[in-house]
């Protein structure tokens, strides 16, 4: 019997260690270490996203008032520095272009985003927005490293600037940029907290609540414990 | 005033009786281990799908254009959607924990033997339906992982011969997985099986309650009649349909018993269950699969598509057998050597406590190959995992062949008459 | 020993804390469950205020806004018409609007922020149809009003303030919805005066 046990223990470790392996696919992404508590962060997040990304990539699922609402931005001021296009605070945070016509100018339609954070991982995303090059061979002279032949022209390019990487894989870093690396870093991590974000806004509000549903079955566990024990006085 | 209304009732529906023949009087074994927390833990989980299932309905859009929208809606605009949905996701992945430990117990303490071999049969069938439940509701999200999970079960189909490829048409509906699929998927999912799974259910404890629990030392509790003293059966009061024909020792009754600490099971059960819940929903990746927060896509396959963690042992026999018709047989004999096991087991003793180090041996390789089956079933294929998967199989298999020849004239223990302790 | 419980009160107080604590919990879960029925943030969306300009509409003239899915009147009364509408309080229910069927800013004689402009939900206040707008010709059914309101399903009949008059199957005013000018020509459905 206690063979058993352990052997199905033993079996379980292998699981997790086999498994912890498998898992480790994308070893080389850099750590976003962002802060989904950080609300100033966040709405710098959300800014960079309106003026960068939405003109290409919708958050066709997030609604613009559930974003203010959960980013501490007061509806007034959110109409004013947040939607440009005249929509009603109501709506999904999305733009016109059209789906068909983007697949033509960049060989495929930008994805939403809305789940790219949970598709990818806040990792991925802070990696992949750091990591352009120059690249005379693709349509808009730049690749990525994260994600090879990618569609997408660097479009923080103005800020970061950009780096390049000679045949023999040595990397310049990013020059000619308005931010200077650390600023530019720090920029990419707010849109990534941002996308974290919109990735499950109810995120925080699970983990506030998981801890109070915790305490209450550590009670209701203990209160269940005692009775059990004292039921079971009458068998021998 | 209650006690006339339980009167009333009485005459017009056996309501008392039902409560004492299958709880207050039912005479269980007084010495069930941790292992058996697992069947009312089933219980729950399903209650549990049941009840969030339907609530899940009330938000969910079943056609093409609208499911993948819908969820993120549920996740989203719904207040307190977000819980429902992944109290939905998580208990599906618990179900199948709780369900694979429950039938470990049957395994290590005799549980399908006779007279319980029915029993064990409409546990098996529970698992079956449970798995085309499990299967259908995972296309329901219409994530991409759910369409190419699911093309690559309905594809398994297509390796019967002759009428295959007929069969799978019919099955999806159309030339590729569509929103008549994901129709007809939703339908079964949300009214057939679970009425199927609830019947089978009713059946499990129907057929439970007749011949009695099992317990650890394999040891009958319900003896027979007149061959035990009056003052060495047990005190405790049972139902008049057990005690007529049996003399009845070392039970008690299931109420309070066995309520009070099935509760305080439920009760540790929920700490994990709401644990994962909280603070992982995803398990990991396991339980929601990254590339399901990708809408489905039919012209674009995920990198690694793996299946969800509880087919990893059925998916890892069809990925290591190199032929699309065997490999599909494999995978379903997997499924029926299991139903098979009262009748493998050729030997008496029940419990492995007093069978032979052999038997022991036999039930941890098996253990052991079936877990490696499932890590390697959601791991990428390489031949290393091939190799190690068909060592796995063969431990599989082997254990259902080895039992057959060694429990005929098996060395066992003495089994005592009585449970002691 | 036998099937019933020890009588200690220990087991009792043990019993009675762990059903207590349970029933909370099950409380504690019905709340997602009730909660989840509430409009959904996409129903308040589309329920969302309406903006409506009355600057166009013609003295006596009506039009309709669609508000949270039901019609909302808006009319631009003549001079005439406000002067009037105190002439036949004796024939009303409930002419001096006692019963809550406005907000306290609309709680005057119109029933109206501006006097000019009657904001009323399209809705009898008998079984919900939709009151037909009779201008010039309603004192065929109420003699020496010309104007008002008629409900086509059970014929209630209704002033230019939306009062209800008396001896028809509707009991009450029609409502008046929360509404505010956030300019001279812009009408707010849906909030309130003071509350934005």
């Amino acid at each position: 019997m206690k063979n058993l046990i352990k052997a199905i223990a033993f079996g379980l470790v292998t699981l997790v260690s086999m498994s912890a392996l498998a898992s480790s696919g994308g070893a080389n992404l850099d750590h976003a270490n962002n802060d989904l508590t950080d609300k100033e962060s966040l709405k710098k997040g959300f800014k960079t996203y309106i003026n960068y990304c939405l003109g290409c990539h919708q958050l066709q699922y997030q609604r613009y008032n559930r974003t203010f609402t959960d980013l501490g931005i007061e509806e007034a001021d959110g109409l004013e520095n947040y939607m440009y296009t005249g929509e009603k605070s109501g709506d999904h945070i999305t733009n016109t272009m059209p789906q068909k016509e983007a697949a033509k100018w960049f060989g495929t339609a930008p994805p939403d985003l809305t789940l790219e954070a949970r598709l990818r991982s806040p990792d991925w995303i802070y990696t992949y927005l750091r990591s352009f090059y120059m690249d005379s061979e693709r349509p808009f002279g730049v690749n990525n490293k994260v994600f090879k032949d990618v569609g997408m022209p660097h479009v923080l390019q103005d800020l970061q600037g950009v780096s390049s990487i000679d045949e023999h894989g040595n990397v310049t870093p990013a020059m000619g940029g308005s931010l200077t690396i650390e600023e530019y870093d720090v920029l990419v991590r707010d849109l990534t907290n941002f996308l974290e974000y919109v990735g499950e806004p109810s995120k925080l509000e699970r983990e506030g609540m998981g801890v109070n549903v915790l305490i209450f079955l550590f009670i209701f566990f203990i209160l269940s414990y005692f009775l059990k024990k004292e039921y079971w006085k009458d068998v021998h | 005033m209650l006690t006339n209304f339980m009167a009333w009732m009485d005459k017009r529906l056996p309501l008392t009786d039902a409560w004492n023949k299958h709880l207050a009087q039912y005479p269980a074994p007084k010495n069930f281990n941790f292992w058996y927390f697992f069947g009312s833990l089933a219980m729950l989980v399903l209650v549990n799908q049941i009840i969030t299932g339907v609530w899940l309905t009330m938000s969910y859009e079943p056609s093409g254009d609208g499911a993948f929208a819908s969820v993120e809606y549920i996740m989203r605009d719904v207040d307190y959607g977000w819980l429902l949905r992944y109290m939905h996701s998580t208990g599906a992945s618990a179900f199948f924990v709780v369900v694979y430990l429950h039938m470990m117990r049957g395994l290590m303490y005799g549980s399908y033997q006779k007279p319980r071999e029915l029993l064990w049969i409409f546990g098996m069938l529970i698992f079956l339906v449970l798995m085309a439940e499990a299967f259908m509701g995972y296309l329901l999200p219409w994530g991409n992982m759910s369409y190419w999970g699911a093309q690559v079960i309905i594809s398994l189909f297509g390796a019967i011969p002759i009428i295959g490829d007929d069969l799978t048409l019919w099955i999806r509906g159309d030339y590729v997985i569509s929103g008549a699929t994901l129709n007809r998927f939703f339908a079964l999912h949300v009214i057939a099986m679970p009425l199927v799974l609830v019947i089978l259910v009713f059946l499990h404890i129907l057929a439970l309650h007749e011949v009695g629990s099992n317990n650890p030392e394999g040891i009958e509790v319900k003896k027979k009649k007149g061959s035990i003293k009056p003052e060495d059966q047990s005190k405790f009061t049972f139902h008049k349909q057990y005690t007529e024909k049996y003399d009845i020792v070392d039970a008690i009754p299931f109420h309070p018993y066995y309520s009070v600490k099935d509760i305080m099971g439920v009760a540790g059960f929920l700490i994990i269950f709401c644990w994962v819940m909280f603070f992982a929903p995803d398990g990991g990746g396991y339980f929601i699969e990254a590339p399901n927060f990708e809408p489905a896509n039919n012209l674009k396959t995920p990198e690694h598509i793996v299946p969800v963690w509880y087919f990893g042992p059925f998916f890892t026999f069809v990925r290591i057998i190199p032929d699309k018709l065997f490999g599909a047989i494999t995978m379903f004999s997997a499924i029926i050597v299991l139903f098979l096991v009262p009748w493998f087991d050729r030997g008496v003793v029940k419990s492995v406590k007093y069978r032979s180090k052999l038997h022991l041996f036999n039930l941890i390789q098996f253990s052991i190959s079936f877990i490696v089956l499932g890590v390697l079933g959601t791991m990428p294929a390489s031949p290393l995992a091939n190799n190690i998967g068909i060592v796995a199989a063969f431990g599989y298999f082997g254990f259902f062949v080895a039992l057959w020849f060694y429990s005929k004239n098996e060395k066992c223990k003495p089994v005592p008459e009585r449970i002691s302790h | 020993m036998s099937n019933v419980p020890v009588n200690n009160g220990r087991r009792r107080f043990l019993t009675a804390a762990t059903a207590v604590v349970g029933g909370a919990g099950v409380v504690g879960v019905a709340v997602p469950f009730i909660g989840s029925w509430n409009p959904s943030a996409r129903a308040k969306a589309a329920g969302a205020p309406v903006e409506v300009n009355v600057g166009k509409i013609e003295p006596g003239q009506l039009i309709r806004a669609e508000w949270r899915g039901k019609p909302v009147y808006v009319v631009r009364r003549t001079e005439e018409t406000v002067n009037s509408l105190a002439k036949h309080d004796d024939q009303l229910r409930d002419p001096n609007s006692e019963k809550a069927q406005q907000p306290s800013y609309a709680t005057n004689a119109y029933r109206s922020i501006k006097p000019e402009f009657l904001v009323a939900l399209g809705v009898c206040t008998h079984l919900g149809c939709a009151p037909t707008h009779h201008g010039g010709d309603f004192d065929q059914f109420v003699e020496g009003v010309p104007n008002g309101f008629f409900c086509p399903c059970h014929g209630s009949k209704f002033d230019m303030a939306g009062r209800v008059f008396q001896g028809v199957p509707a009991p009450l005013n029609l409502v008046v919805p929360e509404h505010s000018f956030i300019s001279e020509d812009t009408l707010l459905i849906g909030v309130g005066e003071g509350e934005a």
